[in-house]
């Protein structure tokens, strides 16, 4: 064995531009098998956080008459408790109404929060342009279009008119933008207090929003929530339930990078498995004297091995530093004009090591071929052949 | 002396669906320190009998008995064993790996047998080396040596197992006469100091006029057996 391995190493030492040829040919592909994969997963973890990450990924709505919810502090207790993976649970009062400005009456949404917990899963507080968020009743913050629209400033006073026909005024202590113009063009946001107050539901709720940690886990988490949950005429959503298209989506581009992938690496495989097998034919006649000498059909196929292991452990290496300087120029040259990556890259270890152990495996399966070859070469043919 | 290869009613045939009988009923018996030379034309079998005594062929029928034990029953492993153990090759082409040094390819036989190279066996080497008289040139890589330097290797690493047989196939095809004589002088050293066997396939009449024993071979048939 430790001859095998002996050998193996000098034959990749002797023939170095062959050795060179075929570690590159390797790197190349583990290489560009981390970027599709790190590209892909940035682009699917950007995607899911845009549509999603400032948004609640399980929802619990009323199914009764006055779509409300009386006894939200039980709900919120249940939430709590049915899940460690349940996050930023929220509880909102939401309802229609109507801004009065200038010329016109335009619909807006009331939405009132506890404030806190709100922002946890909107980014109130990072959206903020201008201002702060409201700290005391009859209070609210406005998006930017509908600021515009109704020429609005800080500190000027909105009037809203309840659907029963009341108006109350709110006085703006801020203004937001969350970088969805329908947002930003209806949400008059508020604290709870106020929002009851306008929709007329006294100290009772429309909706409980909460996140989840992990967010491709929140149809199971929700449907433990619902298990849970003691209330009657209530439902329980998820986002996935909701967003099948951008699910269907995000499995289609992983089964396309998963297809390169393995493009790429059969590629690798047959390259390096033609490679050694050419060598084989190469050194027939010195396997043949060594095999004359009395080496063992194992020894002599393990050659081939090891040179296959040497060779994918090279190449695994070289592969992942090339695939980060790939990345790295990437991140630095494909950016948005504010700077920042047009994908963020996502560095997930266990996929870098998965590649390394891919290329290895490969290069040892690739070898086989070679070995087998080597292990059948019978030293007689060599030695008539000359 | 004891006969240290035996060959029984030996035949070998070879293809399928045309045959063609190379070996008819051969019987020989080469004793033990014996130093002998096979002569033949090309074709006649020589070769094939020399690879059916080393292993390395099987015959369609007959019986091979090395030291008294039969061979030719045996499985691939066994016989790689038996090879590496009592038997050295000596090839028309020296067959030496190019990625090793002299003394590397020497030792090789060895290591094939076991990795870890002792003190005794490394002095062993050196003498073979000297022997040979490749002192010079042991570190140097084995295409960095003249074609006589690279056959006296490849005689060296035939002998470091101290096997009791030593198989040639016409080893000074390839040289000119004075290395011819040189590596002659060499192989009858060896058989006088180690008591080594030789069967030695030759072209060379005066070579041949120098051992023991001259066998020659025609048709495959043993045509004429001249012992001295």
């Amino acid at each position: 064995m430790r001859l095998a391995f002996s050998i193996a190493l000098r034959f990749l030492k002797s023939g170095k531009g062959q050795t060179i040829l075929i570690v590159l040919g390797i790197s190349v592909g583990v290489a560009v098998q981390l970027f599709i994969g790190s590209l892909i997963q940035g682009l699917q973890i950007n995607l899911v956080n845009t549509t999603i990450g400032n948004a609640p990924q399980i929802t619990i709505t009323p199914t009764n008459s006055e779509k409300t919810i009386k006894e939200w502090e039980r709900a919120l207790y249940e939430a709590q408790i049915s899940s460690n993976d349940i996050i930023n649970i929220a509880v909102a009062a939401d309802g229609p109404a109507s801004i009065d400005y200038e010329s016109d009456i335009d619909p807006v949404l009331i939405r009132g929060f506890k404030l806190e917990d709100g922002n946890k899963i909107y980014g109130f507080e990072e959206g903020l342009y201008a201002g702060q968020l409201p700290s005391r009743k009859d209070e609210a913050i406005i998006g930017k279009e509908l600021a515009d629209k109704t020429g609005t400033n800080i500190n000027d006073r909105i009037l809203i008119v309840s659907p029963f026909g009341g108006t109350i005024r709110l006085t703006v202590t801020g203004l937001y933008d969350l970088k969805v113009s329908s947002i930003n063009e209806t949400w008059v946001i508020t604290n709870l207090e106020t929002a009851q107050d306008i929709l007329g539901i006294g100290n009772q709720v429309t909706g409980v929003e909460m996140q989840v940690n992990e967010v491709f886990e929140a149809d199971i988490v929700a449907k433990s929530l619902a298990y849970t949950l003691s209330l009657s005429d209530i439902r329980v959503d998820n986002w996935k339930d909701q967003n099948q298209q951008l699910l269907s989506g995000l499995n289609g581009q992983s089964v396309s990078s998963i297809m390169i992938q393995v493009f790429v690496l059969v590629a690798v495989l047959l390259g390096i498995s033609s490679v050694l097998a050419i060598s084989v034919v190469q050194r027939s006649k010195q396997l043949g004297i060594l095999k004359a000498m009395g080496i063992k059909d194992r020894d002599a196929s393990l050659i081939f091995v090891f040179q296959g292991l040497m060779l994918g452990i090279l190449g695994a290496i070289l592969g992942i530093a090339l695939g980060f300087g790939l990345l790295i120029s990437f991140t630095t040259f494909a950016v948005n004009p504010d700077g920042t990556p047009v994908v963020p890259i996502y560095i997930n270890n266990g996929f870098v090591a998965l590649s390394g152990m891919f290329a290895i495996i490969s290069a040892m399966t690739a070898s086989l071929i070679p070995a087998r070859l080597s292990s059948k070469l019978n030293p007689i043919e060599v030695i008539k052949n000359g | 002396m004891a006969d240290i290869i035996r060959l029984k009613n030996i035949n070998k045939i070879y293809g399928e669906k045309i045959k063609t009988q190379v070996l008819f009923d051969i019987n020989l018996n080469f004793e033990e320190g014996s130093f002998n030379s096979i002569i033949g034309e090309s074709g006649s079998g020589k070769s094939t009998m020399l690879n059916i005594i080393g292993t390395l062929d099987k015959p369609t029928s007959g019986e091979v008995y090395i030291s008294g034990d039969r061979t030719d029953t045996l499985n691939k492993q066994s016989l790689a064993e038996l090879r590496n153990q009592t038997m050295g090759f000596i090839f028309q082409f020296h067959y030496l790996l190019p990625e090793f040094t002299a003394k590397e390819n020497i030792l090789m036989p060895y290591k094939i047998h076991n990795y870890n190279v002792p003190k005794d066996v490394d002095e062993w080497a050196d003498e073979l080396l000297q022997l040979a008289g490749l002192t010079k040139v042991s570190k140097n890589l084995a295409n960095d040596m003249s074609g006589g330097q690279q056959q006296r290797t490849a005689i060296a690493r035939a002998l470091i197992n101290r096997p009791k047989i030593i198989l040639a196939d016409e080893p000074t095809g390839n040289l000119d006469s004075d290395t011819t004589e040189n590596v002659y002088k060499i192989l009858r050293d060896i058989n006088e100091m180690y008591k080594t066997t030789f069967v030695i396939i030759t072209h060379d009449q005066r070579i041949a006029e120098k051992t023991d024993r001259i066998i020659e071979v025609k048709d495959g048939r043993v045509h004429l057996d001249l012992k001295r």
